[in-house]
């Protein structure tokens, strides 16, 4: 008994000085300590990014994530400006061509962030690698305005046959395929920044870290990276326009929950909580709206349900338009996303066509919707509303899309008196589907990359790619075609516009609202510019 | 016992590669690649990164790479963050989920074990029905729940803790209580129950007659036999909770490991799918076979081993 | 570790002579079986807090298959004009952010939990108690194997599982079921397990297994009823999981389609909204902690009128 006792103490020494030696484990792998948030007379603020950037190498970006940070720490040819429009940046004069399709940018003095010159050498060797096909990059494809861009790309033209030239450190001569009337929008794009090509061609890694490797030439430089964690931003002393910056800091934490946001900025942990760089809980948004917090502000952005036009009934053009006349978009836009969204009765939002607010038809127009739907059964040989065949309707799992597909489901139960199926999917599996054509409804949207309206109609140039809708209309497709070449802005915009009203007429989609940006941020936090596309830019910002 | 633990070896080794090879599996029958967007990208560009990442390459040359490589512990590129490995990404986010795992993993155990000796010690009277409601709250809301709960009171109507991020050790508490709740109510029941079933034992009242004081029946007999179930629940759960919890550190904002686990089959990120899984695979099946040799410690009675000639 | 205990199977058969046993009676030194249940329900009934969760989960049941016809709304429609409406005379649980009545919500949505809890809860029993049961019991090499299947299953991504089955079979709730008993059982396999390996060496089995009672008999007679206790706490965990692990594949696709929901999907879609309208996650969270609550103290009970050691 004694021994087993002794034994017993025995035991309970050896647990004890293993608790205590996994104690001290912990305490030596204990996260160390942060340091204290700043105040704002410092000039330093803190934002969410939600995520870890895909990549900060402007030319593997393809993410607004990575746009988001690309945005602030490097600068392109022109800088979309204050007021909406391409300012020059980089690019001290710019002189076109009179078709439009050549381009002759002159750079200014400026520096890379180690003291390099910036020069039309980095632009050139930029956008040449992106189009490289041995560089993984995703959106090469921005870069197919170039002349022979899109060839090179696809291996059959030799990258040095791109349209892009450095005449001499300062002259940058630029090809296009076609004259590309917003071309100046894109070169304010990321895929379209310079990189430091002395760095570059030695290190094919700079872009992992921060650190010396890793220069850059905008308003602020990357000082640190905690990979998932957090980036940090500092102004960048070297940048041309250093005069106007005023911040300090940019902390950019990346915390991937809404209501965590959003608790970290009722706490003053966030100068901002919600778009773009990250997201509102929808659930706060009739709140904040109630206690004048919440800031609205429409971006290039439709979301749309969209037909099968080769799966039945959606075959039937009145079938597809009875479904899209009876959604009471308003309804939805009032009581459901609550975040000043626009009813949608085009395709393309109105931050680029004014006129779209009002649209191609009426919303929640019940009775033309029910005529409609009596033609397309006759035409189809139906005898009524149950003689369809079961119809489903398809989106990608999510609160909000949920949401808005069982309002919807309800209104076309009590509008046509058809009963819809609901079938959600995780966002690949449903991706897949509608890409392959395996659905009747399906949700989607489309957020603008670039300015023009043409940038919403093209997906519905051609069978395949990114038109699910299997839809395919020669006039519309010729119009785009016009448009393409055509230099005149007023006669190019109108060729657009006729384009649109045949897709509105076809309807192989069923827009339902135009997205809005929607945000709270720190009062004292000012000049933050945000652009239609939907990005932030903190050059002018500063803290009062 | 060295001789099982080899044949142990060489049995995990096994499972691994049937693992890997189902995850494998069904890795590439899952509809969508790692590149499939809401903008498709056009097949140009499509062709050059199957190039680039090998992906153009028939898959059983593919499945033997990946064969290769986790042999030589390297996962290879991240599809989802460029320029980082899933080494860099399991190296940087382990130390962070095994921090707070081992936290809520003493909690978890210390009151839980504890919770549930105090039930059966007095059973059947209000320190047993107390624990108990604390237990069955404990079992039936689930972490996230908890987590938002804590989150929302604790942090931002006290001000107790920190909203979110991970800084400090306060930074730690609110998230390793979430993770703990549910491991430390089931530890409680279990406990409870099988003490309850030892200490009627013939044994402990032949001890109890013999006039052997309380406390020392308790620690000589009880607690060792009653921790058997606690023990077999355990291995599973240090794997699970030391590779992290997705949504804890979603709610959180933890860069801890757990995240990749769901982040990476939904973006489709072969390499990262596969790194992953092996590593949670290795710590699940070293987990294991340490409760087995753990069995054998609490009850020499027994013997795991098998058959002597085996 | 000891070599001194005896192990059954290094026992040479050859050594043992077998005594003049009847193959349909051995070892039944057992009293009647006739009054086995009897027994366990004069004991069961004697514990008051057990009876009470018999009388919760019988009000549960009750309004789940009577609670949505007590009131003129139903689950689906929708009323825009009434969206998150808090508890009141006209919606006693409030309504959800499509003014649906929460009340009629939640009892449609019980019907579902409680089937879901439930049936996952008997399939892993089964699959877990066999296996683990068998596992433990033969031990050896098949032990390895079977329980390195388990370890595998466990370690293949369940989402990537989930993800393939949404493919392969038609969302629902039959394959919700099979994508929930993949690997629902294993947790009860181990514990089973591991207190069969602990209890076939104690001397009150070994004694049978010398007296020759087959192996089935053993299970049922002398280890699964010693593992009761482990057995039903871990099943009363199942069932919340189970209820969680609904709303989890709901949500990516597999489960009930909207506009029905289960507890579970209410309760996760209700957490987001717990700072402006807490009724929409205190309901549905209530009535699952209540039902599992119901399922402790009856597993408690039982427990205690199973435990073949009260038997006096």
């Amino acid at each position: 008994m004694l021994n087993n006792l002794k034994n017993h103490k025995k035991h309970i020494f050896v647990a004890f000085s293993f608790v205590l030696a996994f104690t001290l484990l912990i305490a030596a792998c204990a996260p160390g300590g942060g340091d204290g948030g700043g105040a704002g007379g410092e000039q330093k603020i803190r934002v969410n990014i939600n995520t870890e950037p895909f990549s900060l190498n402007p030319g593997l970006a393809n993410d607004t994530t990575s746009g988001g940070v690309l945005l602030q720490t490097f600068e392109g040819l022109t800088r979309i400006g204050k007021d909406g429009e391409p300012e020059n940046a980089m690019a001290e004069e710019i002189e076109k061509s009179e078709d439009l399709k050549k381009y002759t940018f002159t750079i200014r003095d400026a520096t890379w962030s180690n003291g390099d010159k910036v020069t039309a050498q980095d632009f050139e060797y930029a956008w040449k690698w992106a189009l490289d096909p041995k560089n993984e990059a995703q959106y090469a494809y921005q870069l197919y305005y170039l002349k022979n861009g899109e060839s090179a790309n696809m291996g059959k033209a030799s990258v040095d046959e791109v349209g892009v030239k450095a005449v001499d450190e300062k002259t940058l001569e630029v090809t296009l395929e076609n004259p590309t009337p917003y071309f100046l929008e894109l070169t304010a794009f990321y895929t379209y920044f310079p990189v430091n090509s002395k760095i570059a061609k030695e290190n094919p890694n700079w872009y992992t870290d921060a650190g010396d490797n890793y220069t850059s030439n905008g308003p602020f430089v990357m000082t640190t990276w905690e990979h998932n964690d957090k980036i940090i931003l500092e102004k960048n002393a070297d940048y041309w326009d250093n005069e106007t910056v005023n911040l300090n800091q940019i902390e950019m934490i990346m915390v991937n929950d809404p209501n965590t946001e959003l608790s970290m900025f009722d706490n003053g942990e966030l100068d901002w909580a919600g778009s773009p760089m990250g997201t509102l809980p929808t659930e706060a948004i009739p709140s904040l709206k109630k206690e004048d917090r919440l800031n609205i502000e429409p971006i290039a952005g439709t979301y749309w349900y969209k037909f099968n036009t080769e799966k039945k009934p959606f075959n039937n053009v009145n079938i597809r338009k009875a479904f899209a006349y009876s959604i009471n978009r308003d309804a939805i836009v009032n009581n459901i996303t609550k975040g000043g969204e626009i009813p949608g009765m085009a395709a393309v939002p109105p931050t680029m066509i004014k006129e779209n607010e009002k649209g191609y038809f009426e919303d929640n127009n019940v009775d033309e919707a029910k005529k409609l739907l009596e033609k397309g059964l006759k035409e189809e040989g139906y005898g009524s509303v149950t003689d369809l065949p079961p119809i489903t309707l398809s989106y990608n799992t999510s609160e909000s899309h949920a949401k808005i597909a069982q309002a919807i489901q309800d209104m076309w139960k009590k509008n046509l008196g058809v009963d819809v199926k609901l079938s959600n999917a995780e966002w690949k599996v449903y991706i897949d589907k509608l890409h392959n054509g395996n659905y009747q409804i399906g949700r989607m949207g489309w957020l603008g990359d670039y300015n023009d309206p043409v940038n919403f109609l093209e997906l519905y140039k051609e069978k395949g790619g990114n038109n699910d809708t299997r839809w395919h209309n020669e006039e519309f497709a010729s119009l785009l075609e016009q448009s393409a070449t055509e230099t005149d802005e007023k006669a190019r915009m109108k060729l657009l516009k006729q384009a649109e009203e045949i897709l509105m007429d076809d309807m192989p989609i069923a827009p339902i609202y135009f997205y809005t940006n929607t945000w709270v941020q720190n009062e004292n936090l000012q000049d933050v510019v945000l652009s239609g596309l939907g990005d932030a830019q903190f050059k002018w910002a500063s803290l009062k | 016992m060295f001789i099982y633990i080899l044949k142990r070896l060489f049995f995990m080794i096994i499972s691994l590669l049937v693992i890997v090879t189902a995850t494998f599996g069904l890795m590439r029958a899952a509809p969508g690649g790692p590149f499939t967007g809401e903008k498709e990208l056009p097949p140009a560009i499509q062709a050059n990164l199957n190039a680039f990442y090998g992906l153009d390459q028939p898959w059983y040359k593919q499945y033997f790479d990946y064969l290769v490589s986790i042999a030589q512990w390297d996962f290879g590129p991240s599809f989802t963050y460029k320029g980082q490995t899933v080494n860099d990404l399991i190296n940087n986010g382990f130390p962070v989920s095994f921090y707070l795992g081992m936290e809520a993993i003493l909690v978890a155990v210390a009151v839980g074990i504890l919770l549930g000796t105090i039930a059966a010690l007095k059973h059947n009277e209000w320190q047993d029905y107390g624990a108990m409601i604390i237990a069955v709250l404990g079992i039936s809301v689930p972490s996230f729940i908890i987590a938002s709960v804590f989150q929302y009171f604790l942090a931002m109507k006290l001000g107790l803790f920190p909203v979110a991020r991970w800084d400090s050790f306060m930074h730690s508490v609110l998230p390793a209580l979430a993770l703990a709740t549910t491991p430390m109510a089931f530890i409680a029941r279990l406990t409870r129950s099988s003490m309850l079933e030892v200490l009627s034992n013939d044994y402990i009242r032949t001890a109890k007659s013999k006039g052997l004081s309380k406390n020392v029946i308790i620690l000589r007999h009880t607690i060792r036999n009653a921790l058997l179930p606690v023990v077999s629940y355990m291995g599973p759960l240090i794997s699970a909770i030391l590779t992290g919890s997705f949504i804890i550190e979603k709610i959180f904002g933890i860069p801890g490991l757990g995240m990749h686990f769901v982040t990476s089959i939904t973006n489709r990120d072969y390499t990262t799918i596969m790194g992953v899984t092996v590593f949670f695979s290795i710590l699940l099946l070293v987990s294991i076979l340490l409760v087995d040799i753990a069995y054998g410690l609490i009850d020499p009675r027994i013997q795991i081993a098998g058959k002597k000639g085996d | 570790m000891s070599k001194q205990h005896i192990n059954i199977d290094d026992i040479p058969i050859e050594s043992l002579e077998l005594v003049d046993v009847r193959a349909d009676d051995a070892e039944k030194i057992t009293r009647p079986s006739l009054s086995f249940w009897k027994d366990v329900w004069m004991r069961f009934r004697k514990n008051k807090l057990a009876l009470s969760g018999v009388v919760l989960l019988i009000l549960l049941l009750f309004m789940a298959i009577f609670g949505p016809m007590m009131t003129p709304y139903n689950y689906y429609e929708n009323n825009l004009e009434a969206v998150n409406e808090a508890p009141s005379a006209e919606h006693w649980f409030g309504t959800d952010n499509l003014g649906r009545d929460l009340f009629t919500r939640v009892w449609e949505g019980a019907r579902i939990s409680l089937f879901i809890g439930f049936s996952a809860a008997v399939i892993d029993l089964f699959i877990g108690v066999i296996w683990g049961g068998i596992a433990g019991f033969r031990g050896g090499r098949l032990d390895e194997i079977m329980m390195r299947a388990a370890d595998i299953l466990w370690a293949v991504p369940y989402l990537l599982l989930v993800i393939l089955l949404m493919v392969v079979l038609e969302p629902g709730l039959t394959t919700m079921i099979i994508a929930m008993t993949i690997t629902g059982w294993i947790n009860m396999a181990r514990i089973v397990r591991g207190q069969v390996l602990q209890l076939k060496n104690q001397e009150f089995v070994l004694a049978s297994q010398t007296l020759g009672a087959k192996t089935n008999r053993i299970m049922n007679k002398h280890l699964i009823p010693n593992t009761m206790g482990p057995i039903l706490i871990t099943m009363t965990l199942t069932i919340p999981n189970a209820i969680f692990t609904e709303a989890f594949l709901s949500y990516l696709g597999l489960g009930v389609p909207a506009p029905l929901a289960s507890w579970g999907t209410m309760a996760s879609e209700g957490l987001p909204a717990m700072r402006y309208f807490p009724w929409r996650l205190f309901f549905p969270a209530t009535f699952i902690s209540l039902t599992i609550f119901a399922f402790n103290v009856i597993g408690d009970g039982l427990r205690d009128a199973l435990d073949p050691k009260l038997r006096k």
